[in-house]
């Protein structure tokens, strides 16, 4: 069975996006995971995660967000997110994330975010 | 006694790459019961947290095993009930831990269990010893 999930990375301005595109469940979550690993290899660890392609998400997805952001933040990046269409968005909401993370109407917001140096704490 | 009630059933091996057709079961069933298109994706979502919660932990990723879904349909509730055969285990154990709790961790799971109680009206786990375990999750439905 063909996965119906894709990441696209590409480089904007100082930060790293990656463009996730499909559905994000226990499946399809590794992928992610994969590739939020590589980035942060790479030494990249200014992300944002560009969600306008992303159909739905589950526990599994939103696990991944949070498995890494401490280690990020603690070595000075950062997770933001972007572009959640609201039937995603509810997902994110009902667990807090809003208040844990950065989350953006666009991915020039959250550069924009980037450039101010501002991030969310806990 | 409900006047009347429709059974549809979905049984698929335990392995994740199932779970969107577990989805797309649970979705068509809330669309024909007159949920909206939000209530439909939470629905969806209930259902997929409880099976993939069963593919992992009860079969320990075992793609070898079954998992049941199992929908009614009667005057007032829709019922999802999800059965397996693996290792069994009682939510009514499990706390819930605040997301801040978990990042501070880094762990990445603990949610599933969350976004089902608080998308579904009602919950309950029961253990057949040695035979099977069956989450009955049930939503009300919306009266016209």
């Amino acid at each position: 069975m063909a996965t119906n999930f894709q990441i696209e990375r590409r480089d904007q301005g100082a930060v790293r996006v990656l463009a996730l595109d499909g559905y994000l469940d226990a499946h399809t979550a590794p992928h992610f995971e994969n590739a939020i690993q590589e980035e942060m290899q790479a030494g990249n660890l200014n992300l944002i995660a560009d969600c306008g392609g992303l159909t739905y998400i589950s526990s599994a997805g939103l696990g991944v967000f949070m498995s890494f952001i401490e280690e990020i933040r603690e070595a000075g990046g950062d997770i933001k997110l972007a572009a959640i269409a609201p039937k995603v968005y509810q997902v994110f909401e009902v667990l807090g994330f809003p208040a844990l993370f950065d989350i953006l109407d666009t991915v020039e917001a959250a550069e924009a975010k980037f450039a101010e140096g501002g991030r969310k704490e806990f | 006694m409900p006047s009347f009630e429709k059974t549809f059933s979905l049984k698929v091996p335990s392995s994740t790459e199932n779970l969107a057709m577990i989805r797309d079961f649970v979705s068509n069933i809330g669309v024909q019961v007159g949920f909206n298109e939000g209530e439909v994706a939470r629905l969806a979502l209930a259902v997929d947290e409880a099976c993939a919660n069963v593919i992992e932990h009860a079969y320990g990723l075992e793609a070898t095993h079954d998992v049941t879904i199992r929908a009614v349909v009667d005057d007032d509730t829709l019922r999802f009930e999800i059965i397996d055969t693996g290792r069994g285990f009682d939510p009514a154990q499990m706390h819930p831990q605040e997301v801040e709790e978990l990042i501070r961790q880094r762990k990445s799971g603990g949610l599933g269990l969350r976004l089902i109680r608080t998308i579904m009206d009602d919950v309950q786990y029961r253990i057949v010893p040695g035979e099977k375990n069956e989450l009955r999750m049930v939503k009300k439905l919306k009266k016209h």
